[in-house]
């Protein structure tokens, strides 16, 4: 057991990833702070693109998970009056692999541009009524705070740093456990339906259960990743469930490929980064960039970012 | 009642401008085109910048019809073979769901593009609209501006579906539409037709956008929300289908005037609920013709 720890890469980086963001939570300044809170926000969205894209799925329409993960939080936090993160964290998955699981039972008959556009048309529809929703704050939305997080009172902006470390570490933690759901009997599978279905339902197997399941987690992460994402603003509004916002997660998704789990946040890492430095210096050109850059990754690196890290195999 | 269905209608004529070309391109090429909103953005932009310096120059205010028309044309006329031969023309061959993203990439640049040409204020072109007054119906005054619209959008949809089913050029389309292999194999230029429909599809987004452009303010971010739309019409109608898209505009167009009357939250709601009901119970649209078998 021990030595197939040690050969596993994956593992050792996700370890100093850890570490390395603890540090961070303690030393960074406060924008970096955020910033890194976002990327492990939208790293977690993508992690679920990525396990849906080995199984040759491509959503646009992951923000509707994301922002019913946001908007469950904060309503949680300010209408239920429960202000404990930890909860709201729960809350926001628990709430989006629900929904999941009962849409997921139609969308695992799609395949191509039907289950893109079928995900779509979901996202689209929670967008509408929250849109229209006044008690929701319509297009505005609404701020929330966290008071706690599992116990701990949060108070000055120092809790806010034990907030994001605890919070990096879980997040890794689930980045590990997905690392490990690919390598077993199913993620396998996930791959080989990507490759060809009718043989592995030749093989005995479902691929409808594995799409489903797949659908399932994908959506629970990007949940996770809304709740933790408005707990980091502190405020939720429909533009999480827009169909840009999707598209954003699809972009990062192309920018990270499906190598490996770490991918995801790395890409969403680049791009907070990017995005930052891009809106205090280039606002009306960052589109452009960001097109020419996933233009560039289909044409010349379509298993994206990773592929440059990767090891030729000796 | 009778204003609904009018509302209604306007509303549908627009989205079967905008729909029309994104099928007709989904249909021969299978690329669903998110660029398709920025063009129309792009249409928009340049009947407003056309037309305001023709009456800045002094020209009538009735020639600025003919603006909409030509910057339409011109725009419809560079962008598209620009797109086709530049871009897309490299990307044939690869997945559905990557031509998607090809174009979702393209719809980024555009958009910065277009704030860097035009920049990111609005701009007011409303001459054409006031020109023509309003009339009564239904006890409310409306602008004429609307019956300018609806005669476009059908007077494409009879020349659209006259090329496609009573010219040779528009029979082989057809045929192209129905299996691109066979009809390479037979000898048809196929990539002719490529760059042809796609240049149609993108005069036909722009058209949309130039008779738009009077009645609101054309400002950045205008083909953000038209492309969803669309994406709905022509989902509901069927991907590739000319009767499917004015039929998926009709029902969202009304659909949509109805919500407006009679429940405004609903608005949105109702369309990608619609949507939505389609792709589950016939996810191949309303109007989808059996595909041809591959072995």
């Amino acid at each position: 057991m021990k030595s197939i720890m040690a050969r596993d890469r994956t593992v050792i980086a996700l370890v100093a990833l850890c570490a390395a963001l603890g540090a961070s939570a303690w030393l960074a300044p406060q924008w970096l702070v955020f910033l890194l809170a976002m990327a492990l926000a939208k790293g977690l969205v993508v992690l679920g693109l990525l396990l849906l894209m080995r199984t040759g799925l491509v959503s646009f329409g992951q923000g509707l998970y994301f922002g019913l993960g946001a908007y469950a939080a904060a309503l949680l936090a300010n209408r239920a009056g429960i202000g404990d993160a930890a909860v709201m964290l729960l809350a926001g998955t628990a709430c989006a692999a629900l929904v999941a699981a009962v849409l997921g039972l139609l969308l695992a008959r799609y395949r191509e541009i039907f289950f893109a556009m079928l995900s779509l048309a979901f996202s689209m529809i929670l967008y509408g009524l929250l849109v229209k929703s006044s008690t929701l704050g319509s297009t505005d939305g609404f701020n929330l705070h966290a008071k706690s997080f599992a116990g701990i009172a949060l108070g000055a902006a120092d809790a806010r740093r034990v907030f994001y470390g605890v919070s990096a570490i879980a997040v890794l933690s689930v980045g590990w456990a997905l690392h490990r759901y690919l390598g077993s009997h199913w993620g396998r599978l996930s791959s080989a339906i990507r490759d060809n279905e009718l043989r592995v339902e030749y093989l005995g197997a479902s691929v409808y259960r594995v799409v489903y399941v797949n659908y399932l987690v994908a959506a629970a992460l990007a949940g996770l990743g809304g709740a933790f994402a408005a707990l980091a603003v502190g405020h939720v509004d429909p533009e999480t469930v827009y169909w840009t916002t999707s598209g954003e997660f699809v972009f990062i998704a192309i920018l990270a490929g499906t190598g490996n789990v770490l991918a995801p946040f790395l890409a969403a890492a680049i791009f907070e980064a990017l995005r930052t430095l891009a809106s205090q210096y280039a606002p009306n050109v960052w589109q452009m960039a960001l097109g020419g850059a996933m233009l560039a990754i289909i044409m010349f690196l379509p298993g994206g970012l990773w592929t440059l890290l990767k090891r030729k195999p000796a | 009642m009778l204003t609904v269905v009018f509302d209604g209608v306007v509303y549908s004529s627009w989205l079967f401008l905008m729909a029309a070309g994104l099928t007709l391109i989904y249909g021969v090429m299978r690329i669903l085109n998110i660029a398709h909103g920025s063009l129309y953005a792009i249409g928009a932009y340049a009947a407003a910048s056309l037309g305001g310096a023709w009456i800045a120059g002094g020209q009538a205010v009735w020639a600025t019809y003919v603006a909409l028309a030509l910057s339409a044309l011109a725009v419809g006329l560079l962008m598209g073979p620009l797109i086709e031969r530049g871009l897309l023309r490299w990307m044939y061959g690869k997945d559905e769901i990557v031509l998607l993203l090809v174009t979702y990439a393209l719809f980024l640049v555009l958009e910065d593009a277009i704030k860097l040409v035009w920049g990111v204020e609005s701009k007011m072109f409303s001459e054409p609209y006031a020109l023509l007054g309003n009339f009564q119906l239904g006890g409310l005054a409306y602008p004429a501006y609307n019956l300018v619209l609806i005669a476009v959008a059908v007077l494409t949809g009879v020349v659209l579906s006259w090329v496609l089913h009573r010219t040779r050029q528009g029979k082989l389309l057809l045929a192209v539409i129905h299996d691109r292999e066979v009809s390479a194999a037979m000898g048809i230029n196929v990539s002719r037709f490529y760059l042809a429909t796609f240049t149609g599809g993108a005069v036909l987004a722009a058209l949309g956008g130039a008779l738009t452009a009077p009645v609101i303010a054309v400002s950045p971010g205008i083909g953000v929300e038209v492309i969803v739309l669309s994406f709905a019409v022509v989902v509901i109608g069927g991907l590739g289908s000319l009767g499917g898209a004015a039929l998926g505009a009709l029902m969202v167009g009304l659909l949509r005037s109805l919500a407006v009357r009679y429940w405004p939250e609903g608005e949105l709601f109702v369309i990608y609920m619609v949507m939505a009901g389609v792709l589950i119970l016939r996810p191949k649209g309303l109007f989808s013709q059996p595909e041809a078998r591959r072995i």
